[in-house]
């Protein structure tokens, strides 16, 4: 019952927000041709790295383009989910509309995750996907049942800790109303998932696995895919994608009660 | 501008990924194929990271957040062009940057103390020439696409465009030198080697055309300015104000 109620919701959701961001069809194309030149870009960058080395972290060209393929796939899901809707947290509580989202009788942290969709990064995702498929004939990996579905597991982990990940930056809004560029803090951080986690020195692997998880987000499903992970990393993503959803929930919860709207 | 303290400390932080670049290059010996030793890429790439925090130009974003709340009506009737404001604004924030930058470059000399160089008055005074045309270039060419707003509204979509050959062709995240031969035969002539690679190159010592580069970002500037005011005259007689 109050599943379907959320889903009959989130449909809402996206008939409006599609309507409205097909106002400007211009900007779709705009971004289709911005998201295909970032993809050349990083794979331009790549080759620079791969020009006079066969390996780096003990990772071939190949096989550092799914990397690339894995990054540019979540890179398309932020764009369309969280992006839009995270920064959107930071316009609430400065403006103090965040007391009518408070005020609707649904939970507020769907509403204010869900709330928007924006469409062209569907097109980043499809382009992550194609790459994704073009390394699976350069690497000549077999597909069978038990790979896809550790691929799942991983994968919706990474999005789990991106999600949490960036609702946690957001939500710090709450106390420090003028913090709105945080998340492009975070967006510089991210920025080295396009890379695999061996090619750092030691001291940034462990920051980056440690203090803010990047690592885990594409290293693993792209292990995955090779056929290189070992079961315990996979089993860990989960557990930490486990813990990052649920404190993420539990620091919503705690932020609000410091949440004092504007002129009251 | 004192006021956003935390916001420009964050804005500082955004800018480390020459640093991250910096760590992938060495670890993996990258650089010895270009011939550039461990210490002239740090400092390149602390250069770079310097360069681009005195650079970076956000006024496509102010612009169009203006033009569509109707701010820009009252600029119009002022007797000064409202991109001078803008203008004036980015110095501000650069100024208040500068204490944010040297503590991170503060740090980085403690992790690297071996790349620590006292570069003399005269390359000081020509990198911080540099630097200020590679922002003007950059603000010109924002004020261009911010000037599209006056035809589509959205300008900064375009402007995500155009970041992103900034991003892999100005030398933020690998020197120039070492790109492929097939694209260093064209890139000199574009304004991108001009923005991030010359003046780090410059102010880290490394070697680089130092008439040829200032040249060609002062024909950057000289080719860029009548088309900024030619866009900027025929935009305002499109304008039309929100609710009019």
């Amino acid at each position: 019952m109050n599943l379907r109620k959320y889903l009959k919701v989130y449909t809402k959701f996206l008939h409006t927000s599609i309507a409205s961001e097909l106002e400007y069809k211009t900007n779709i194309l705009i971004d289709l041709i911005t998201a295909i030149l970032s993809l050349i870009g990083s794979i331009f960058l790549l080759s620079i790295f791969f020009q006079n080395n066969g390996t780096i972290g003990g990772w071939d060209f190949e096989q550092a383009l799914i990397i690339q393929a894995i990054y540019t796939i979540l890179n398309g899901i932020t764009n369309t989910w969280f992006n839009p809707n995270l920064t959107e947290i930071v316009k609430h509580i400065r403006e103090g509309t965040l007391d009518f989202v408070l005020l609707k009788p649904i939970d507020s942290q769907f509403f204010i995750s869900l709330k928007k969709i924006t469409p062209s990064g569907f097109l980043e995702i499809i382009l992550g996907f194609c790459l994704l498929f073009y390394c699976i004939k350069i690497n000549h990996i077999n597909i069978n049942t038990s790979f896809l579905i550790l691929f799942l597991i991983t994968i919706i982990c990474s999005i789990c800790i991106l999600y949490s990940l960036w609702f946690f930056i957001s939500t710090t809004t709450i106390w420090f109303v003028k913090t709105w560029n945080a998340t492009e803090v975070l967006r510089s951080f991210l920025y080295i998932g396009r890379f695999p986690l061996n090619s750092f020195s030691f001291s940034l692997r462990i920051f980056f696995s440690v203090f803010i998880p990047i690592a885990f987000i594409t290293t693993i499903p792209s292990e995955v895919f090779l056929g290189l992970s070992q079961s315990w990393k996979i089993m860990l993503e989960v557990v930490v994608a486990i813990i990052f959803i649920f404190t993420s929930r539990k620091f919503w919860l705690f932020a609000l009660k410091y949440y004092s709207s504007a002129s009251s | 501008m004192l006021e956003y303290r935390v916001e420009i400390a964050l804005w500082a932080i955004s800018g480390i990924i020459p640093f991250f670049m910096l760590n992938i290059w060495t670890n993996n010996n990258l650089n010895e194929s270009i011939n550039i030793s461990d210490l002239m890429l740090s400092r390149y790439f602390l250069c770079a990271f310097f360069v681009r925090q005195f650079s970076v130009v956000w006024v496509v974003f102010s612009f169009e957040e203006d033009s569509l709340m109707g701010k820009v009506s009252p600029y119009l009737i002022q007797p000064l062009n409202p991109f001078l404001r803008y203008f004036a604004q980015h110095l501000a924030e650069q100024i208040t940057r500068f204490p944010f930058a040297l503590i991170i470059a503060f740090f980085f000399f403690i992790f690297n103390p071996e790349s620590i160089w006292i570069p003399n008055i005269g390359i000081l005074f020509l990198s911080t020439i540099s630097t200020f045309l590679s922002f003007l270039i950059q603000f010109l060419i924002q004020s261009i696409v911010a000037c599209l707003c006056f035809w589509t509204e959205k300008a900064s979509s375009i402007e995500r465009l155009l970041f992103i050959p900034t991003l892999f062709l100005s030398g933020l995240l690998a020197p120039v030198v070492s790109f492929p031969e097939y694209v260093k035969s064209w890139i000199y002539l574009t304004p991108f080697p001009y923005l991030i690679d010359f003046p780090a190159n410059l102010l880290s010592g490394n070697k680089t055309n130092i008439i040829g580069g200032f040249s060609m970002q002062i024909l950057w500037i000289l080719l860029l300015f009548p088309v900024f005011k030619k866009i900027w005259y025929e935009g305002t007689k499109k304008y039309t104000a929100m609710g009019s």
